[in-house]
């Protein structure tokens, strides 16, 4: 009848009001504490090409007030719709959380708040290939005692020159979710990001 | 998609989607149970959402046609459930009957499927609604017994 029958409705979070506290509570550490791999516990059964952590992000922060922009296609939208009851918008500029499975969105083009109102700036979840905890950048900054190790695989070639140009606006700018499996990590705009030599 | 030619056109299946929603809705889980017995068995589903239970902020306008305004929340139980074939049923009903939500979620989506839809239409929703109407006119026969007549009393004068 509709395009919808051909890509059937999944189930969200099975308890939807424990599974998106522990969620958030894990985002909460993630943002506290960058580069500090999370695993999430509960995992809604999201459907292709989401990932279950990206998928659990959304669903915990995203409701009929924020606007969301995802590349995902027509059953992912069809699922964020019917979970988190979020809007959809077109261009990545007007949404307060992105969900980006395929290319990055430049980090320039997304809200990035005010100088009054910085906490008005977007929040990018950015599905990647793999993260680990290993010696490739060296993060700090506030939330980081010292430096911490990350490594993350799939981004772009030009993510840390986006990155740096991204803290110079700072307190404007965009904050980073990366997920990969059941795993988060974020990267709050105030991250600073080195390569390790 | 081209549509099939056994289903009705939408705006058909709209208004009765609509009206087996609404006789759904206004029923009682033990009364839907009860007609179910006398039906084919429905088919297994799994839950997209709920059952759940919560408020549901009531608005209304004065005359009809006056400025909005919130009435009053009420309390509202919904589910939504997807068949094997990935029809989609959805259920609002007004109280927490969680049981009665699931069940009209359930019959929603079996009443979608035009094989199924003569058996459960003649076995559930046939009775549903004609227990409403005996129920609307049981009422509206009280309600006549203790009628003033304005103008009869003018004219008995």
């Amino acid at each position: 009848m509709t395009p919808l029958d051909s890509m059937p409705l999944t189930p969200g979070f099975a308890d939807p009001v424990a599974d998106a506290q522990s969620c958030f509570r894990a985002l909460l550490e993630a943002m506290a504490r960058p580069g500090r791999v999370q695993r999430l516990a509960a995992l809604p059964e999201a459907p292709a090409p989401l990932s279950p952590a990206a998928a659990a992000a959304l669903l915990t922060m995203a409701d009929a007030e924020t606007p969301v922009w995802t590349d995902a296609g027509p059953a992912a939208e069809a699922w964020l719709r019917f979970h988190a009851g979020c809007p959809l918008v077109a261009r990545p500029g007007e949404a307060a959380f992105l969900l980006a499975s395929g290319p990055m969105p430049p980090l320039a083009a997304l809200a990035a708040g005010t100088e009054e109102e910085p906490h008005r700036s977007a929040t990018l979840v950015l599905q990647v290939a793999a993260l680990e905890e290993e010696e490739a950048w060296r993060l700090s900054g506030p939330g980081i005692e010292n430096s911490h190790p990350l490594r993350v695989e799939g981004l772009p070639d030009s993510f840390l020159p986006d990155w740096a140009a991204n803290a110079t606006r700072f307190p404007r700018g965009v904050d980073l979710v990366l997920c990969a499996g059941p795993r988060l990590v974020a990267l709050p705009r105030t991250t600073r990001i080195e390569e390790a030599g | 998609m081209v549509p099939e030619p056994a289903l009705p056109d939408p705006p058909l299946l709209q208004a009765m989607r609509r009206r087996w929603m609404g006789l759904l809705a206004r029923a009682d889980a033990a009364t839907i149970a009860a007609r179910l017995a006398e039906a084919p068995a429905l088919p297994p589903h799994i839950r997209l959402r709920g059952p759940e239970t919560g408020l549901v902020m009531t608005r209304g306008r004065q005359g009809g046609d006056g400025a909005p305004f919130n009435l009053g929340e009420m309390t509202v139980t919904r589910c939504s459930v997807r068949l094997e074939d990935g029809t989609v049923g959805h259920a609002y009903v007004a109280g927490r009957d969680a049981r009665q939500a699931e069940l009209a979620a359930v019959l929603d989506a079996a009443l979608q499927d035009p094989d199924r839809r003569p058996a459960l239409l003649a076995a559930v929703i046939e009775p549903l609604a004609a227990a409403e109407a005996a129920r609307t006119a049981r009422e509206a026969a009280k309600a006549a017994a203790t009628r003033v007549e304005f103008f009869t009393m003018a004219t008995m004068r």
